[in-house]
């Protein structure tokens, strides 16, 4: 058996495999694989034994079940009222010039995808964003290049 | 305060209380029967929006057949502005906790399950080891019940409660057609009863200190207390627990920052209300006699002369747009015709008589549309578009 096969036979034993189990191993897949293959797709419904349609249904609802190979990283920017009145422009525009993609690309080593996202409910520290599950707030283009630089670092990549 | 009195800070929800196990203990010696009751002449409603009577809905689960029941905690907080449930479930977990198990108590079920949106997920490490603590102490008092987490993965439309029901059952969050309701067939298909996080933190509240205590705070309709999330043009963004029924003018007296232009109340899906309102303007559920009376979630969302009402209403379309489940045709192609419509209008591509016909438009998606999500787009379009029309235009 291949990894994925062993990943998603591991999350079915884990969480079952009846409908209501989907979600938490799709979400296991996403952990570990940051996005759902078409090949993990066919394979949580073969291990479930559900047609595969209703695992990319449900998979293409959810804005955090990706299906398109991301990085590693995966930054989501809110772009909901608040953090768009507070700064989250500015906030953009130095991720993107840093990490030299525009908003829905991946760098070329595949270690970080700029995304937007709606409310993350830190409207009293706007603006936010999230780098995988970790939340960052009241974000300046200073502070911002200072995490990801963190990141950068943290991964053996030196900038410039 | 400076020139409040109305307004009423009060402290229930945050009160540190280490007592949780001897509240539970001693509330699960009543009778089912009596804590209903209990919760009835507290006049409790929902905190998440909706504001349903909470007794009576704990009222129709018990009276369901026997059988296997759910109990619900509902933290998927997506709303706009709201950010309260997020630090409920950081700071008193086992209020909440505690008052899912006396839910699952009268209601008779024996599973718990806290559905927690994607956003929060650091959350979930620290809510996991006060469920195992929870547990063990149910266990040690010969309670039978279970708590689990269920992630959500990044959609509001999941906050609608058949919805995040369909969703845990692995499909697409779209709402069910109501009836049944989930009482009578939650998840699962089996009764079930849903909360919000802190409609579940108030029911604590009332077991440990009585149902009068809660129904002495806020105004006819609209008792206790209720948790704001202040954010936007304000000197002082954050969390505080106010008595309902303030006048929205105290409100921003407190919080605004000297050049209020407009509040936003209950979110992307409440109302503005612009300041020449705002003395008429109460916060609390329908059914005051005078003035206009404000339901919410919670959010308030202050806006100050230096903002653009075009184009806060542009991204609340954008989200609704973004966020309708795709089920239902008014909301999906409703949605998607009044961002264009608008944007249409500021570009001079049509006339501005074209605003009333998008008026129209969210007149009907509020009669056809299958859930709150599409029903409500109307509130904020129609009242920041009545109020601003000039900025719609121009």
């Amino acid at each position: 058996m291949d990894p994925i096969q062993t990943l998603i036979k591991d999350l079915a034993n884990k969480h079952g495999r009846t409908k209501e189990s989907l979600l938490p191993i799709m979400q296991g897949v996403v952990e570990r694989e940051s996005y759902l293959s078409e090949r993990s797709m066919v394979e949580i419904a073969r291990e479930m034994d559900i047609p595969a349609a209703d695992v990319y249904g449900t998979a293409t609802f959810y804005s955090f079940l990706e299906t398109k190979p991301t990085g590693k990283y995966i930054i989501r920017v809110c772009k909901t009222i608040t953090c768009a009145m507070k700064g989250k422009t500015q906030v953009l525009f130095a991720i993107q010039e840093m990490l030299k993609i525009k908003m829905g690309e991946t760098t070329p080593d595949k270690r970080f995808t700029l995304l937007e996202t709606n409310c993350l409910g830190w409207c009293h520290k706007a603006p936010a964003m999230l780098i995988n599950d970790n939340v960052y707030t009241e974000l300046t283009p200073e502070k911002v290049r200072e995490i990801l630089s963190g990141y950068m670092k943290q991964n053996g990549i030196n900038q410039n | 305060m400076a020139n409040s009195h109305q307004l009423k800070r009060v402290d229930f929800i945050f009160r540190n209380e280490n007592d949780w196990e001897r509240v539970l203990s001693n509330t699960i010696k009543k009778k089912p029967q009596e804590l209903i009751n209990e919760l009835i002449s507290s006049e409790l409603k929902g905190r998440g929006g909706a504001g349903f009577p909470t007794g009576l809905k704990w009222k129709l689960t018990s009276e369901a057949p026997d059988g296997q029941k759910y109990v619900i905690c509902n933290a998927d907080e997506g709303e706009p502005g709201t950010f309260k449930d997020r630090e409920i479930l950081s700071k008193v977990p086992y209020k909440v906790l505690t008052a899912m198990a006396v839910c699952g108590y009268v209601a008779g079920a024996n599973q718990g399950y806290i559905y927690l949106r994607g956003e929060y997920k650091f959350l979930k490490p620290e809510l996991e080891k006060a469920i195992d603590e929870f547990e063990y102490y149910c266990k040690e008092i010969n309670l039978d019940f279970k708590i689990t987490i269920f992630m959500g993965s990044g959609a509001y439309i999941c906050g609608e409660e058949t919805a995040l029901m369909e969703s845990m059952e692995g499909k697409r969050g779209e709402p069910r057609n109501k009836p049944p309701f989930p009482s009578q067939a939650g998840y699962l298909g089996k009764p079930t009863v849903i909360n919000n996080v802190e409609t579940l933190v108030h029911t604590f509240t009332i077991f440990k200190y009585g149902s009068k205590k809660f129904y002495d705070l806020g105004v006819q309709y609209s008792r206790g207390t209720k948790l704001f999330s202040v954010s936007g043009d304000t000197p002082k963004p954050g969390i505080y627990e106010l008595e309902l029924g303030m006048s929205l003018q105290d409100f921003v007296y407190e919080f605004g920052d000297g050049d209020t232009k407009a509040v936003q109340v209950g979110g992307a899906s409440g109302f503005l209300v612009p300041r020449k309102k705002f003395k008429d303007a109460a916060i609390g559920f329908k059914g005051k006699l005078t003035g206009i009376s404000l339901p919410t979630g919670g959010s308030m969302m202050l806006f100050n002369s230096s903002r653009s009402m075009f184009n806060v209403l542009d991204n609340y379309l954008e989200f609704f747009r973004e966020e309708s489940c795709g089920q239902c045709t008014p909301c999906r192609v409703g949605c998607q015709q009044l961002l264009l419509g608008i944007k249409a209008v500021k570009r001079g591509d049509k006339p501005a008589s074209y605003l009333e016909k998008l008026l129209r438009l969210t007149e009907t998606m509020q009669y056809t549309a299958k859930c709150g999500l599409g029903q409500s787009v109307a509130n904020s379009f129609s009242s920041i578009v009545e109020n601003f029309r000039e900025e719609m235009i121009y």
